[in-house]
């Protein structure tokens, strides 16, 4: 644990979040908290098939239930049915089905929205949606990939032959390579990478409402992204831009699942606009288990080449990856996020890689904490093993006669991304030292000797990733519709207060305090006297949001080159209060002092009066002090770092337990490292749980058997050790404070860490793979499985 | 989720109940803890017409000594059970399974009654009354009626409780100085067993003299492992232990879910069963 720190001086030090008091005392404002007189409650009649035309949709008897005051189905909605926007058409001819906020046709998957009822109160529009009488004609449901892309399976979308999005080609010459060592030693797995629930604790909730007599409609939302929800909603409502305010008061995480423009904000805000009242939804959980997007879901086949004293030669990617019924915000792209990230921290001469987008009958995919880059992350990790296995090498040796090295930054990978800086050998030097690597290999030696029940194994990650996505022209280069920039705006207040306007939406991550903690020390101003304003469209009006690991890493360089500016428009204020020359000036700990003469200064507060009074300023200066900044970045962010997991596995029961958990991180410096080791904690706590408890399963006819957090396993702290977590800082040179991100680190880099020490338990029996997530019945059928194949 | 209507009375006697409950027709559900039906009610998987809270009648609330056998209110919450002295000496395995059930919110709601009424396959405490040999009263219109646990378990959420009765108690006889273990097998802290196993010894001279056995979620109901009860006796090492923990699975009639199918379950009984034995009988 960090030490925690009261005190006011800012960057490097933990201070204790600001916004934290607020929050514990429950003193927040949650969207489902805003009562508006006259609100309308939306309740909606979701799909209970997941493959289904419908045959008839009948209102009437919802229409007739007390304190209904509408209700509306495909048809009767009419022009005001806008469709889902989806912004990453990923190669030419993806193809882009319609997504309309209410299906009429057919429903595509279980939860998929038939029609709406709206009531004077909640409770009436559940009552009533059970009046509404929909006819469906099943059809066949289309859940498995593999079936998916066969000819001859049912169409999700009769324009997608095969059920088939896109297949976006890299290409890569792995064959040509491979051919030039005849003795190559070769691995090839597939491993699922499994559909995963993004289970924020505050479940989505929106209240869209027309504002008294203007034209404004203001939308709150527990979104992730104000302003883009704010721009996609005008695209698809036509409502113009200037009249959408977009608010995400306190919002209870993301992880990606918030980072939409849902349906139901469409709905929401169509109907305040038509039918002139506030409308409120607020999701159940077990529609935030069907309706809300899931990550994941892909089927990696991967094959690794390597001369047979173990250096790398080539890395070829496979993907099928399930894009549920309908595209989302970016579903398409999330596995091309990965695609620069399976070659990782490894120098090798050739990477292809291709993926196959695919249909089913099963809620969209899209974002989850990582997208894209766990998925790959857990590929390599897992192949570098069993690689490692294959050439009877030490899996740390392995990876280590492989990666890049710290004297060889800024390196270009195969995939052809360039990293700034890393050092991966000091952060796995410290990682293993924490762990005791060598006591814990002899104690599996030992327990390995005696037989021992439960077995001990390490499983190792050492990952990079890239995160911060930007600069713009790189995501306008792969298709992406929108940028990758930061905004922020500092004003000096009158009475030398400040506020700084970001365009970041925190939802949990502590922006208030880290914010602060940046503009305080380059302003020299206490970090309590720094207002930071987010997540308002008409408040802070410039953003580009939270995900990706985006908000420090891009966000964090407005805030400086902001706050230079202010200081720089500053300096002319001081130089005519001083009577001297602006270059004579220097800034320091919040006050301008004349070179050379330290009686001569003047404190950014005072010049903030004179700024506001306007009284006595010089020629050409306008009144008030503010800075401004858009940046964008010239790079992504490449944090990296080592996992290592020591795993118990008790081979009579198959159960598993995470003995110690041990990780450094370099996500390069760090502006509050309590913040940063909060990020990590839950990071690996979600990667541990795609590795051990959760994954989304379906039966035959696409009914999700895991509809519930009954039989969706989250961990909770009982089933989790103490993180040990340390940090090596490699200041990046690509970004001005020297940052890179940490929002996802933890949940990229755990997941193969725990398979591989599961897989590393139990190699002696025969085991070369589990399937996640690793549950006591999965492990225990893989040791059987091999039991069975040594027979 | 929001509930269905229902109206909501709240008794202060057991003949008060059960009149509420003839008053509310078929329909009528009694209320515990709520831990369970409350779910039921959200999900909108019930909408009864009448809710009856028991939860104010005294009658039905403590842990009692009437001699030969501790008597347990049906309304007495896990929490009060597990912290009982009567509980810990007399019938150590009722404390332990308890121990185990959800987390402690939980298990300060939840009440003893609604455990056994709702017989859940899952339940930790049912298995319990079953190799312990518990006995419930029931009131109904017709008066009150004592049913042994061999009778009380019917199948699936189904129990001798008729829909117009209401349970009052549970006793369970002495089992003072047996040693005690519930073995329960689940993937997160707080979730329900896959499989459990729980075993009460007698052990006399080093060597078991008597053993009591009930399995979790082994089949529709709890499960007693009588086999394993008769081939135990004379125990006193962990291979004849293990022997006897062979036959654990052997009539049970375990479901497949995602979490294990039957043959892993079948699997884990008997190693669950040998744990639990092993450890009651304090050689593991
Ligand atoms: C998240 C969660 C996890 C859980 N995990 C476990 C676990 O690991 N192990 C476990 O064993 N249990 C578990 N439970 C269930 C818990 O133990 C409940 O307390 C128990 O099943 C029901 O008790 P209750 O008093 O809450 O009953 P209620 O929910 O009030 O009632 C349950 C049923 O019993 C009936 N009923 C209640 N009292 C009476 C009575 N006196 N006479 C007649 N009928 C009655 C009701 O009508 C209803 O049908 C869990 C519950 C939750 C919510």
């Amino acid at each position: 644990m960090t030490e925690i720190l009261d005190s006011t001086a800012a960057i490097g030090r933990p201070l204790r979040r600001k916004e934290d008091a607020k929050l514990l005392h429950g003193r927040t404002n949650w969207t489902d908290n805003i009562q508006l007189p006259g609100t309308l409650h939306m309740a909606l009649v979701r799909s209970p098939m997941a493959h289904a035309r419908i045959t008839k949709v009948d209102l009437s008897g919802a229409l007739a239930q007390p304190n209904v005051v509408a209700a509306y189905d495909a048809a009767s909605l009419g022009d005001l049915n806008a469709g889902v926007p989806c912004v990453w058409p990923v190669t030419d001819d993806t193809v882009m089905p319609p997504f309309p906020a209410l299906t009429g046709d057919k429903v595509r998957h279980v939860g998929d929205v038939v029609a709406l009822v709206l009531a004077t109160d909640a409770a009436s529009a559940e009552d009533a949606i059970a009046h509404v009488d929909v006819e469906y004609e099943p059809l066949d449901a289309v859940i498995n990939m593999v079936d998916a892309v066969s000819p001859g399976s049912e169409l999700v979308h009769g324009d997608a032959a095969n059920n088939t999005c896109y297949v976006y080609d890299l290409g890569g010459g792995y064959e040509d390579a491979l051919a030039k060592h005849p003795d190559a030693v070769v691995v090839k797995r597939r491993f699922v990478n499994q559909r995963l629930v993004p289970a924020f604790m505050e479940p989505r909730a929106i209240v869209a409402a027309p504002m008294g007599m203007s034209e404004e409609i203001t939308i709150w939302s527990a979104t992730q992204v104000p302003h883009i929800l704010r721009v996609l909603l005008t695209l698809v409502t036509g409502i113009p831009e200037q009249n959408l305010r977009v608010i995400a008061p306190d919002v209870g995480g993301g992880f990606g699942g918030k980072l939409q423009c849902y349906r139901e904000e469409i709905l929401c805000t169509q109907l305040a606009k038509k039918l002139g009242r506030p409308v409120k939804w607020t999701e159940t959980r077990s529609e935030d288990m069907v309706a809300t997007h899931h990550g994941r879901d892909q089927i990696q086949d991967i094959e690794l080449a390597c001369t047979p004293d173990g250096k790398m030669i080539g890395l070829k990617v496979d993907l099928l990856a399930n894009m549920g019924g309908y595209l989302q915000i970016i579903t398409p792209g999330i596995p091309l996020l990965g695609m620069f990230m399976y070659p990782a921290i490894y120098k090798m001469d050739a990477y292809q890689f291709q993926c196959t987008g695919v249909f089913t009958n099963t809620t969209p995919t899209d974002a989850y904490r990582g997208a894209g880059r766990p998925e790959a992350t857990y590929a390599i990790e897992r192949i570098v093993d069993e690689m490692a296995a294959e050439l009877g090498m030490e899996p740390m040796a392995f990876r280590t006669k492989n990666w890049i090295q710290h004297h060889e930054f800024p390196f270009t990978t195969v995939a052809g991304l360039t990293y700034d800086t890393g050092n991966y050998e000091a952060a796995t030097a410290k990682a293993m030292e924490m762990f005791g690597y060598e006591e814990l290999r002899a104690e599996q030696k030992a327990r390995r000797e005696s037989g021992d029940p439960v077995q001990l194994g390490i499983g190792i990650s050492t990952f990079t990733e890239m995160c911060g996505l930007a600069p713009s022209r790189t995501l306008g280069a792969l298709k992406y519709a929108a940028g990758g920039w930061e905004h922020c705006t500092i004003r000096l207040l009158p009475t030398g207060k400040v506020e700084l306007v970001t365009g970041t939406s925190p939802h949990g991550q502590g922006h208030e305090t880290a914010w602060s903690q940046i503009a305080g020390d380059i302003l020299g101003i206490p970090v309590d006297d720094i207002d930071v304003i987010h997540s308002d469209t008409g408040r802070a009006p410039y953003g580009m949001d939270t995900y990706g690991s985006r908000s420090l890493a891009v966000g964090g360089q407005a805030i400086k080159r902001a706050a230079d500016r202010l200081i720089e428009n500053a300096r002319p204020i001081a130089a005519h209060q001083l009577e001297c020359a602006a270059d004579d000036l220097e800034f320091a700990n919040g006050s301008f002092t004349v070179k050379g003469d330290p009686e001569k200064t003047v404190t950014l507060g005072a010049l903030a009066w004179a700024a506001f009074s306007a009284h006595d300023l010089p020629e050409g200066v306008e009144p008030m002090i503010n800075g401004e900044a858009t940046v964008d970045p010239e790079d992504f962010s490449y944090p990296h770092g080592t996992h290592l997991a020591a795993m118990e596995v008790d081979t009579e029961t198959g159960k598993v337990r995470v003995r110690k958990y041990v990780c450094v991180d370099d996500v390069g410096n760090q502006i509050n490292p309590m913040i940063v080791e909060g990020q990590v904690h839950g990071g690996v706590a979600q990667g541990i749980g795609q590795a051990l408890y959760e994954g989304v399963e379906y039966d035959e006819d696409g009914n999700m058997l895991t509809a519930s957090l009954a039989d969706y396993l989250i961990p909770s702290a009982a089933d989790l050790p103490s993180f040990e977590t340390g940090t090596t800082v490699t200041p990046s040179t690509t970004h001005s404070l020297g940052t890179k991100g940490v929002g996802e680190a933890g949940a990229i880099a755990s997941t193969p860490a725990i398979i591989n020490g599961i897989v590393d338990a139990l190699r002696p029996m025969g085991v070369n793979d589990v399937l996640m997530p690793a549950s006591p019945q999965n492990v225990w059928r893989a040791i059987q499985a091999a039991k069975g194949g040594a027979a | 989720m929001i509930p269905a209507k229902f109206d909501y009375v709240r008794p202060s006697t057991v003949d008060e109940a059960v009149a509420a409950l003839a008053a509310g027709g078929d329909d009528a559900k009694v209320l515990g803890g709520g831990q369970s039906l409350m779910p039921v009610l959200r999900l909108r998987l019930g909408e009864p017409s009448v809710v009856i809270d028991t939860t104010r009648i005294d009658e039905m609330k403590g842990i009692t000594d009437s001699g030969t056998a501790i008597v347990i209110g049906a309304g007495t919450t896990h929490d009060e059970v597990t912290k009982s002295a009567l509980v810990r000496d007399h019938v150590a395995l009722l404390a332990a399974a308890t121990e185990t059930v959800a987390d402690r919110q939980i298990r300060h709601r939840g009440t003893m009654g609604g455990a056994m009424a709702h017989a859940d396959p899952a339940g930790d405490q049912p298995p319990v009354a079953l190799a312990l040999d518990a006995s419930f009263t029931i009131a109904g219109p017709g008066g009150r009626r004592t049913v042994p646990a061999s009778e009380f378990f019917v199948d699936y959420f189904t129990t001798a409780v008729g829909p117009d009765e209401v349970l009052v108690s549970v006793t369970f006889p002495k089992y003072t100085g047996w040693g005690a273990h519930y073995e329960k097998f689940n993937r997160t802290a707080q979730a329900w067993a896959i499989v459990g196993a729980s075993a009460a010894v007698r052990m006399d001279g080093g060597a078991i003299a008597e053993a009591r056995i009930g399995l979790t979620n082994m089949g529709p109901g709890p499960v007693r492992a009588s086999a394993v009860e008769a081939a135990l006796i004379g125990a006193s090492s962990l291979d004849a232990i293990a022997a006897a923990a062979e036959q654990a699975a052997e009539g049970t009639s375990p479901n497949a879910d995602i979490h294990a199918d039957v043959e892993y379950r079948e699997h884990l009984a008997r190693v669950l069963t040998r744990r639990a034995v092993a450890k009651a009988a304090g050689l593991a």
